[in-house]
């Protein structure tokens, strides 16, 4: 193979110093401000002051169950859309449309319109009354149920977030090399088998992406859980906004995103080892 | 075809270009550049004109303010407040007080800035009067004088030194407003305009019984004021103080009385940010806030609302007071520019916008010029009822905090969180949030402030 020389690693240097400048020095910076105390001593107060507050135990356990209760919902979800755009159906580009339209939706904006819809006067409690399936509104966003608001914010994030992962899973389905699914017809297969032994094991690797990417941003959820959730619920992002900006504790809310910053990558190692890719999946 | 594709092509780009124009075209034409010129505005023969209105002053003035942060005030400041002053004023307005103090220490620590004007809270201004950041404005006071602006309000505005260090602006406070169709519901021998709290559960549990629904409503939200329920209403109101009382059985008591009001109150209240909402789609009938936060709801439909002032506690009828007020930082880029800003803000024509619009009551002890619309009018009467109740309590907001606010009112939120909404006891939950509440005290090094008995030294909490 002819030698390339140092033209690739010159080329790549702009690109390194532009992440090292402006990502990966003030992550580092951010990081290490949490294990620092309000006078800049080194240790860990600032994390022990985290862990002690009283809403801490909330923002773990409800970040996680939305973590766990969003994502396997949202994978079906996406490969069923997924499957249905590539179907090439009777209408096959409206479909791809409908299914991306939230995606030009900002977050809070989303949340804000979910909102109208689960507030006690809002759309749902009105339409279910008319359908006289309730008698008496029902106060979706009680903080005395705090598991019926978690409700609500997986219905709304379900909605809004689906459609990164359908994209992804899109492109992963055209990329099957159509010879595998010819050969699957030729051997008398039915959908569902295609689906369980052909497709999904060759969309793997768009599956690693899209549930790495899924998770990192399901970690981070922040403007419908504000939007929805009031002080019923609250989450590791919308912990470390409030010490920051009502509580001017810039330690302890670079805390909670250096943990926010930890499960994302365990999140991600554990993907990368659950969901091996294998040479011939690549194409 | 070849020319096809490059037509298309064409049209994309000048459609793109003109969307660009378009844009960067709005974007210019608001701001309205005053010419720069100092002193009076000539007469036809050169000489100045008695009672002219000022000439611009020159260059453009930055004034940042820590209240009216929503972005529908903000909005209301520029376009009702701002706009018939002759010079160019940039409003900046953070919602958070910890971004006014952050800012403000910044340019401070440069020793040069871009703010000229700063609207604030006494709360907010104190501690940068104390670190010397305030200009000294007696002259400007001494030529306001005829203004009529409230004395005590004045002398608030020395902070406790001999130098007027802020002009009062605006004042607030916090009143109820009950939908009509809950009056029918009162307790028997209850006077809206002179309830205790007590009689507000009653009316609270009367409602539920008749109607099925809890209908109270206190703005427990992430963006809501409750906080300031416990600090200048109940906690005084139940205990005649607040920090030295905060965790005493006076304190107990009035935590139990909550977590019985609770019963009777929309539990959809911990999303409430402004009251006003959930009254005009009903899901609320009595609630309490801020002024600013009610008055759309009394804007909208002023005859199916009524206003009234907060109910008493066995120590008196507490409330707070809000009280904001317009200074000068020393590093000013254009001090005459801001001086020209307050004068222009404290006339009685700007003073009628500010309330008709923003509901801040205006500190000038006179009348005001033109009718005041029914909405603003009904507060007023709420307010005045208030403050001229024989046994008002007005406490104050906290004073010298510093950048400790936030910490400081997350103590009563998360005792709030503890004993209201998870059912914790108040006799075990006090005690902890008091070794917070001391905590954020001793950072601050704040001394007690009224209805506090006024002291040396760090305010020390009383259990």
């Amino acid at each position: 193979m002819r030698r390339l020389g140092w033209a690739p690693y010159a080329l790549l240097l702009p690109s390194l110093v532009f992440l090292a400048l402006f990502f990966a020095t003030p992550m580092f910076q951010a990081f290490a401000l949490g294990l620092q105390d309000r006078d800049g001593n080194i240790g860990l107060s600032s994390v022990e002051r985290m862990v002690t507050d009283s809403n801490f135990r909330n923002a773990v356990t409800t970040t996680l169950a939305l973590v766990i209760l969003v994502l396997p919902l949202q994978f079906f979800l996406a490969i069923s859309m997924a499957l249905i755009v590539n179907a090439r159906l009777k209408g096959q580009g409206l479909w791809l449309y409908v299914f991306a339209l939230p995606l030009g939706i900002s977050e809070l904006a989303a949340g804000i319109v979910w909102v109208s819809i689960f507030t006690q006067s809002g759309w749902l409690n009105t339409i279910l009354e008319g359908l006289g399936m309730i008698d008496r509104p029902i106060i979706w966003q009680s903080a005395e149920t705090p598991w019926l608001i978690i409700l609500t914010i997986v219905i709304a994030e379900a909605w809004r977030a689906t459609s990164i992962i359908m994209i992804i899973l899109v492109a992963g389905l055209q990329s099957i090399p159509p010879e595998f699914l010819e050969a699957a017809d030729v051997y008398g297969a039915t959908t569902w088998q295609k689906v369980r032994r052909v497709i999904l094991p060759m969309l793997r690797p768009s599956l690693q992406v899209a549930l790495i990417l899924r998770a990192i941003l399901a970690f981070q959820v922040f403007a419908t859980v504000v939007a929805l959730g009031g002080t019923g619920v609250t989450v590791l992002s919308e912990e470390a906004v409030r010490w920051a900006n009502d509580i001017d504790n810039d330690n302890v809310a670079a805390a909670y995103a250096g943990l926010i910053l930890i499960l994302s990558i365990g999140a991600t190692a554990l993907f990368l080892v659950l969901l091996p890719t294998r040479e011939e999946q690549y194409g | 075809m070849p020319s096809q594709p490059i037509t298309r092509r064409l049209l994309a780009l000048v459609a793109v270009l003109a969307l660009l124009v378009a844009a960067c075209g709005d974007a210019g034409g608001t701001a309205t550049t005053a010419p720069a010129t100092g002193g009076t505005s000539p007469g036809p023969d050169g000489s100045p004109i008695e009672g002219a209105s000022p000439a611009p002053p020159s260059g453009p003035i930055t004034m940042l303010s820590s209240q009216f942060g929503p972005v529908e005030e903000q909005e209301k400041v520029r376009s009702d407040v701002l706009a018939n002053f002759s010079g160019e004023v940039e409003f900046v307005a953070f919602a958070e007080s910890a971004q006014f103090q952050d800012r403000l220490q910044a340019e401070a620590q440069a020793g040069s800035g871009d703010i000229s004007v700063l609207g604030a809270l006494h709360g907010d201004l104190a501690p940068l009067a104390a670190d010397g950041h305030l200009s000294d404005l007696s002259d400007l006071a001494e030529e306001l004088s005829g203004l009529g602006i409230s004395e005590e309000y004045l002398e608030l505005g020395k902070l406790g030194t001999d130098q007027q260090l802020y002009i009062p602006w605006a004042q607030a406070t916090y009143i109820m407003v009950a939908r009509n169709e809950a009056l029918e519901h009162l307790p028997d021998g209850a006077d809206i305009n002179d309830l205790t709290w007590e009689q507000l559960t009653e009316w609270g549990a009367n409602i539920t019984e008749a109607t099925g629904d809890r209908r109270l409503g206190f703005p427990a939200g992430e963006d809501g004021l409750l906080h300031r329920l416990f600090q200048g209403h109940t906690y005084p109101a139940f205990t005649g103080a607040l920090n030295t009382t905060f965790g005493t059985p006076a304190a107990v008591e009035m935590w139990t009385w909550m977590k019985e009001t609770w019963q009777y109150t929309n539990p959809q209240s911990t999303t409430y940010g402004f009251m006003q909402e959930p009254l005009q789609s009903g899901e609320v009938w009595v609630a309490w806030d801020h002024v600013a936060r009610l008055i759309n709801a009394l804007e909208a439909d002023p005859e199916s609302f009524t206003a009234f002032p907060v109910p008493e506690g066995p120590e008196g009828r507490a409330f707070m007071p809000v009280l904001a007020g317009l200074s000068i930082p020393t590093w000013a880029p254009n001090p005459e520019g801001a001086r020209e800003l307050i004068r222009y803000l404290l006339q009685p024509e700007q003073q009628s916008a500010t309330l008709a619009s923003l509901a801040f009551f205006p500190v000038l002890t006179g009348e005001l010029p033109g009718d005041l619309p029914p909405a603003v009018q009904a507060e007023q009467e709420a307010v005045a009822a208030q403050i001229g109740s024989d046994n008002a309590l007005p406490a104050l907001l906290p004073v010298g905090l510093g950048d400790q606010n936030g910490a400081y009112n997350q103590v009563f939120k998360d005792a709030f969180q503890q004993i209201v909404i998870e059912n914790g006891d108040p006799a075990t939950v006090l005690p902890t949030q008091a070794t917070a509440l001391q905590g954020v005290l001793d950072t601050a090094g704040a001394a007690c402030w009224f209805p506090d008995p006024e002291g040396e030294g760090t305010c020390q909490v009383g259990q």
